[in-house]
């Protein structure tokens, strides 16, 4: 699958493409196939979000999983301070990460 | 400390209402990302992985205590309560908002910093030895000639534009504490006949192509230190590729013209520069030589230090060095305890270090490249106190330039560029040899890790280094052996193969065994492997 990912301008905090909108959350990613450069130039033209670029993912039984290591800890957060991450209730939520 | 004149106000204050249109209008969808991209960078702000970071600049690593409350502040107000201090001993803020950018340069514009040429291709921060001006191995404070430097790069219309960035460090003792032959410019203050001079070595740096400046010229009358700086600059300007951006930095010029040449082509260039008219007055001069006049301090102060707790007296022996003045110290803290992360401190522990500055330290601090906090002028007598207060914070950790005391560039955790994570390894090494006693028997010992050829973490320069890959999608981590930043500074030498993250750790473990089986009586990790050479480490870790 084909992941849309990118920045939000006035925050800065990672962004997934929904389908129809952004998310902070890696399991609201939508699959956008071969239309990832028409969706991203629309939404960056938009300033809905910043930076966004395409990249290569898997489907998972627990959503999408980005292919890099790079777009993992991004999705998740720093893997050295799980306080900081979006789940820092879950000790294990590094795991996805590696 | 230097104090702004209404000038540096002016240019710093003006910069922040600059900052705060381009922002406005960037979030007005006035101008793109790509308008807006160099605007934001030439004022320290980066978009990396998680979101915006902030880089702000310590001049020379100095700072009073009302500046580290600042910083304390931003953290706490603006960003997720800690700070990073940088090898360029500067400090870096992970969670920025854009738009919260031109509030934060106005909170530092009010204690007189600024995060001006913390990025692109200009002069960067000024960089120094963190002991200057208390040292006891000093031959003068090299801060004002630090300063001088830093007003002269600052919006210098000529070098706003370089090829590439540009790093200059100034020393002022035999020991180097602040990499300077790794640096585009190094300079040493020196003595020669009794006077002081400059002796210039240029064409220094670490990144994907790692060289030691080479000397360029022995002894610059200080006089002609900014004429000569500048002589130096033009001539990269003139000649520096900027074609390709692996290839142009000085380092690649300097090699690819050769030392002599280029000498011979700044000696040209000096000739005409000399002439401008660009060194300040003397008056000048010692205006901003005055403002770094050693503090009063008492050179009656008592000696002793009573040594009877264990674990105080252990601090005392690692982290603090000597100070020039009787009957003072030098306090270095360690921002590496254990299972931390390196250069790493709450705004609670910044608070309480800028607490500490101002009763004990004459209120000043430094930032140390290695990414540690000194206090440069304490009394001995209230070295137990300080202990006190920093152990209460988790910030006493007898581990000054141990292996525990790890330089560590953020990595793949934080950073957009790196291929690895840096910390995670930092860590768990830090973990392996938890045993006070057993760092202390491997004595100094520099380990310096990078995510990425770029070399933030100063891997190059490690007696042991680290270097982070991309191995097909999966991080992997080379070893480096023998290298130094310091005066007896030398490259490292990749072993081989490189190892996962656990594999890395096991790696360096079988070389500091290795070590203590071969080392003689007084050799440091880093003299050992000089004396026996790459073979046998390579033995121990490979079979």
């Amino acid at each position: 699958m084909k992941l849309l990912t990118g920045n939000d301008l006035k925050t800065g905090f990672v962004t997934w493409w929904t389908g129809a909108d952004w998310s902070l959350h890696i399991e609201d990613a939508a699959d956008v196939g071969e239309a990832g450069e028409a969706i991203l130039a629309v939404e960056e033209a938009a300033r809905r979000v910043n930076a966004p670029y395409i990249i290569a993912g898997e489907q998972t039984p627990d959503g999408p999983r980005p292919a890099h290591i790079k777009d993992r800890i991004r999705a998740l957060g720093p893997t050295v301070r799980p306080d900081l991450t979006l789940k820092p209730a879950d000790p294990a939520a590094g795991d996805w990460v590696i | 400390m230097y104090k702004y004149d209404e000038y540096d106000q002016q240019m710093v204050d003006a910069r922040v209402a600059e900052f705060a249109d381009q922002v406005k209008r960037r979030l007005a969808g006035e101008i793109t990302e790509d308008q807006f991209k160099p605007l934001r960078l030439m004022n320290g702000l980066y978009l990396q992985l998680h979101a915006y970071m902030l880089r702000v600049a310590v001049p020379y690593g100095t700072l009073e205590s009302r500046q580290m409350r600042m910083l304390a502040h931003i953290a706490r107000k603006y960003d997720r309560d800690y700070g990073h201090f940088t090898t360029r001993q500067n400090i870096q803020y992970n969670w920025i908002k854009l738009e919260d950018a031109p509030a934060i340069l106005a909170d530092l514009a009010s204690v007189e910093m600024h995060a001006i040429q913390t990025s692109g291709n200009c002069i960067r921060n000024i960089s120094s030895d963190q002991w200057a001006g208390a040292a006891a191995d000093e031959l003068t404070d090299p801060r004002p000639w630090a300063e001088l430097l830093r007003q002269w790069s600052s919006f210098h219309p000529e070098f706003s534009y370089l090829p590439r960035k540009f790093k200059i460090a100034v020393i002022a003792a035999e020991e180097d504490r602040a990499a300077m032959r790794l640096h585009d410019i190094g300079i040493q203050i020196v003595e020669k006949d009794g006077v002081h001079g400059a002796a210039f070595y240029v064409g220094g740096g670490m990144g994907r192509t790692p060289m030691i400046a080479p000397l360029i010229k022995d002894f610059v009358p200080l006089d002609d230190l900014l004429s000569y700086t500048e002589a130096c600059l033009r001539v990269y300007n003139r000649y520096g590729r900027r074609d390709n951006i692996y290839k142009a930095r000085i380092k690649i010029l300097i090699h690819e013209l050769g030392a002599d040449e280029y000498r011979r082509q700044v000696e040209e260039e000096f000739a005409h520069v000399k002439s401008l008219g660009i060194d300040p007055p003397k008056a000048e001069f010692d205006r901003i030589a005055a403002q770094f006049a050693m503090p009063p301090l008492d050179a009656s102060a008592p000696d002793a230090i009573d040594r009877g707790d264990p674990d105080f007296a252990v601090w005392v022996d690692q982290n603090v060095a000597a100070h020039k003045v009787a009957g003072h110290a030098i306090v270095n803290i360690s921002l590496k305890p254990l299972g931390g992360i390196p250069g790493d401190a709450s705004s609670a522990q910044i608070d309480l270090m800028a607490d500490l500055a101002e009763r004990y330290s004459h209120d000043e601090l430094r930032v140390t490249h290695a990414q540690n906090i000194v206090l440069p002028h304490v009394r001995k007598a209230d070295l137990f106190a300080i202990w006190q207060a920093l152990d209460a914070a988790g910030l006493a950790t007898p581990n000054l330039d141990l292996i525990s005391d790890i330089i560590a560039c953020p990595g793949l955790d934080y950073c957009s560029l790196a291929n690895a994570r840096s910390i995670p390894v930092a860590q768990k090494i830090a973990q392996r040899f938890a045993d006070p006693a057993r760092q202390r028997d491997l004595g100094e010992l520099k380990l310096k890790i990078s995510g990425c050829i770029n070399a933030c973490g100063h891997h190059h320069a490690g007696h042991i280094g680290i270097l982070g890959v991309d191995r097909k999608g999966t991080e992997n981590y080379q070893l480096l052996l023998g290298g130094s930043g310091a005066e007896d500074v030398s490259l490292g030498t990749i072993t081989g193969p490189g190892f996962d993250e656990d594999g890395i750790v096991d790696a360096i473990e079988r070389v500091t065994d290795k070590y203590l089986a071969e080392r003689a009586d007084g050799e440091r990790f880093v003299d050992t492997y000089r004396r026996v050479g790459m073979a046998p480490f390579k033995e121990a870790i490979y079979g």
